[in-house]
């Protein structure tokens, strides 16, 4: 299909849907050219997910219309999206690890497909040299880094060839220079003809590689604009609203004294898919945040797993806090100790789903409010409300069960309850993962403030550019390895793009030999 | 020993493993897709006892077999509509099942306590039952224990090598991708669940028409469990589940051999044997998590309801 072409690919319609107790999408309208990268911004919540399940047939909409290449089209199930040419690569993927890449197409095609392709292998081989995916068809998935899932979900639509293709938070777990790859694909895409709709968070990517994007907000939308006129700036004030006042630019801290030391930690991993870690050696001190970037699955996990004292190995050496060896006490003792933890994993790990928040605060702060024996549990309450009033928690009271609370609010709660404790040790994993702008802000003035009075922060995230803004001192881990601390003023985001990348373990191996 | 002594033990051992197979087979498809059924007991006694009823009334044991394999079916269904639709506890209500099925087979079958009918006859195979040893440990046996071979190897190359076999996996691995990629994940899981149905009723009617042709309240003797501890053994793979089917059948014959060799141990003691066994596997099993959570299906025991998928 030639670019000029004047029907559109795709054009939505008025399409509505309503959840309960949520007007998930209202009167949505968006129409895309063939070829066109069109991006689809807003804050979590603004019905982006709702919008693009529409499209791919998982969800039904109540209200409105599809019109595919001109014709109306109800798009009942996935597969009717995919034999209609629509493709979409999901935030968390779906694909399947015990089987080999060559396996994982083979399920999403029919068999009428199939029959067309002949060689499905020597298919994925060429394909894959066409774009540059670099995909070896024989390879068992659970063996490949996330990026290269990606590029497996990509090769999947491609190998259907797709004339939409739907891309949900794509580089969120890239490393910058797997970035720029996934972007390179996209134009010779999009030089063929197919459409892309490319969902991010992240606004400087969306002005380098988009043609249009349109804003959503609570389920509307509030604006459309041409990328590539706009700063990321002025469209992160598009998608908030009024308030606005991002990207402050926080100062620097220089911590004092060293209160958390890890040495030659290594641990083989306890997961058949997990990461060993590999001889890792860092300092945290008092009044500064260390950060530690790094593609999901490089060991952060596990790190953080044997530093909270979730996993119950005996390290007693490694770990140092104070002047105490810690590394063989239980998680309890390490938090009695003055240490504190917020897991990636909201629900479950950071809270009980389905206890109250007043008992979720209990469960962190046993100390402080049991007398005689007995829980108190009038002032726990008290207390449970101050944290939701300070942190600005949306919720129905301190009664509400954890799970009732979209993530973002939740995620606000449970750094309520960890700083409440005053840590000497604040040690977070992807803090802000998930949470809308206004949360996330409330999140980062938390950290700092906690950090100005004194507690040692180990912040681990995927978000380098929140890294980058949040942390006095960086590191990244590549495959269980920790690469050297730096000053975040001496880096910039190409050396540690690189170190995620794990271009420090060849020296860090020949030292260690040495 | 003699060597016509260990081909009578072999013979015997594949006999007393055909049910184990019968029932692991059909277990193993089932979790595969990511259902647990602990109700194969239960599904096996009714399977036994209404084989019997129908191929005592009928003079024919064919339609004692079909009788079994529906009423296996019939069975699994109420447990796939159960945990599948409703979304019950899959553990709890396999457990149920198999109270179930105890009791109503022996409800059903309490008239029929031992009248025996005439089981089926031994084929031997022309020409294949001439080869020596070999033709007399395999290929003299009754039809069934045939078709649990042909069922093996139509299993392993379904699962192995078809795309039924590679969807199977996907569901049982991560069920929700594979509801986005648009398998239709809960029937995959009821056809698993009611295949597995149908082979534990065939291994009941194994029990009440050829391995003793008659009814008795129980016959079973915990089979079901042991096929359960014969999956996990055979590590989810279907060519391994006979291995396992007939070690286990070894173990059920060995205090007839031990006997039959004149050694004085207790009987009681030795027909402890294949239990002992199935808890020694799951010790041995169980010890190393890194390998159990390596082979096992993702997904196994955890609904999946796709209408949640907002």
């Amino acid at each position: 299909m030639k670019k000029n072409n004047p029907i559109s690919r795709l054009e939505l319609a008025n399409i509505t849907k309503q959840y309960p107790g949520c007007l998930a999408n209202d009167n949505i309208s968006i129409t895309l050219m063939p070829g066109e990268i069109h991006a689809l911004l807003g804050e979590n919540g603004a019905g982006k997910s709702t919008l693009v399940k529409t499209i791919y047939g998982i969800v039904a909409p109540d209200k409105g219309d599809i019109i595919w290449d001109g014709k109306e089209v109800s798009i009942k199930s996935p597969s009717v999206a995919r034999d209609l040419g629509i493709g979409m690569v999901f935030q968390h993927f779906s694909l399947f690890e015990t089987m080999t890449v060559s396996q994982n197409i083979e399920l999403c095609l029919s068999k009428i497909q199939l029959n067309k392709i002949g060689d499905l292998a020597k298919r994925i081989t060429q394909l894959s040299e066409e774009y540059g995916l670099n995909v070896d068809p024989n390879r068992y998935v659970h063996s490949l880094s996330i990026g290269e899932r990606q590029r497996v979900e990509i090769m999947r639509c491609l190998v259907q060839s797709v004339k939409l293709l739907i891309l949900d938070e794509p580089t969120s777990v890239l490393t910058p220079q797997e970035v720029s790859g996934l972007f390179n694909v996209l134009r010779t895409l999009s030089k063929e003809g197919c459409s892309i709709l490319f969902i991010s968070h992240k606004l400087h990517e969306v002005t380098e590689v988009c043609h249009k994007a349109t804003i959503l907000r609570g389920g509307k939308v509030v604006d459309t604009c041409i990328p590539s006129e706009e700063t990321p700036a002025t469209i992160a004030k598009m998608m908030v609203g009024d308030l606005a006042d991002q990207d402050a630019g926080y100062s620097k801290k220089e911590g004092t004294i060293t209160v958390f030391n890890v040495t030659d930690l290594s641990l083989p991993s306890k997961q058949p898919f997990g990461t060993e870690l590999k001889n890792i050696n860092f300092d945290l001190k008092a009044g500064e945040i260390l950060g530690i970037a790094g593609v999901a699955g490089n060991g952060q996990d596990e790190l953080m797993a044997i530093i909270s004292g979730e996993d119950e190995r005996n390290v007693k050496n490694a770990f140092t806090l104070g002047k105490l060896k810690i590394g063989h006490l239980h998680a309890g003792e390490r938090r009695q100790l003055g240490m504190a933890y917020v897991p990636e994993e909201r629900l479950g790990r950071g809270a009980v789903p389905d206890m109250s928040l007043t008992e979720n605060t209990l469960l962190t702060h046993s100390t402080g409010f049991v007398k005689n024996g007995l829980v108190q549990w009038q002032s726990i309450k008290e207390y449970t409300s101050e944290l939701i009033s300070k942190y600005k928690v949306k919720c129905h009271g301190e009664f509400s069960e954890a799970q009732s609370l979209s993530g973002g609010n939740l995620q606000k709660f449970i750094m309520g309850r960890e700083i409440g404790q005053h840590p000497k040790v604040l040690i977070c994993a992807h803090p802000t993962w998930g949470v809308d702008v206004g949360a996330a802000l409330a999140i980062h003035q938390a950290l700092l403030e906690l950090r100005d009075q004194g507690a040692a922060i180990l912040l681990i995230s995927e978000d380098i550019d929140e890294l980058f803004l949040l942390a006095d001192r960086m590191a990244a881990v590549c495959d269980g390895y920790l690469s050297p601390l730096i000053k975040t003023e001496e880096t910039n985001i190409d050396q540690i793009g690189q170190w995620m990348a794990g271009t420090f373990i060849n020296t860090a191996v020949q030292e260690a030999q040495a | 020993m003699d060597a016509d002594l260990i081909v009578q033990i072999l013979f015997a051992a594949i006999k007393t493993g055909t049910p184990l197979l019968f029932i692991a087979l059909g277990e193993v498809i089932c979790e595969k897709s990511g259902v647990l059924n602990l109700g194969q007991e239960g599904m096996m006694l009714m399977g036994a006892v209404v084989g019997f009823l129908a191929a005592y009334g009928s003079g024919n044991m064919g339609f004692g077999i079909l009788a079994a394999m529906a009423m296996g079916s019939i069975m699994s269904l109420i447990f796939a509509v159960l945990v599948l639709h409703i979304g019950a506890n899959q553990v709890a209500t396999g457990l149920a099942l198999t109270i179930f099925g105890t009791g109503l087979s022996a409800f059903i079958g309490a008239d029929f306590v031992g009248q025996t009918i005439q089981g089926f006859q031994p084929i031997a195979i022309p020409l294949l039952s001439d080869i020596p040893y070999v033709g007399r440990i395999l290929f003299s046996h009754d039809i069934l224990v045939y078709f649990s071979f042909f069922m093996t190897a139509l299993l392993v190359y379904v699962v192995n090598k078809t795309r039924i076999g590679l969807t199977l996996k996907a569901v049982g691995e991560n069920p929700h991708a594979a509801n986005a990629i648009g398998i239709k994940v809960l029937r995959v899981r009821y056809l698993s669940v009611m295949f597995g149905g149908a082979m534990a009723g065939t291994a009941g009617a194994y029990m009440s028409l050829v391995y003793t042709p008659m009814w008795v309240e129980g016959m079973t003797a915990g089979r079901g469990w042991i096929a359960l501890a014969l999956v996990v053994f055979a590590s989810w793979r279907v060519g391994r589940i006979m291995l396992g089917a007939y070690l286990f059948g070894l173990a059920s014959i060995m205090h007839l051999v031990l006997q039959g060799l004149g050694w004085s141990i207790s009987p009681n003691l030795l027909a402890m044997l294949p239990y002992v066994a199935t808890v020694l596997v799951m010790v041995i099993i169980g010890a190393d998590h890194f390998k159990e959570k390596l082979l096992a299906p993702r997904s196994l025991g955890k609904p999946f309801n796709p209408r949640n998928m907002a």
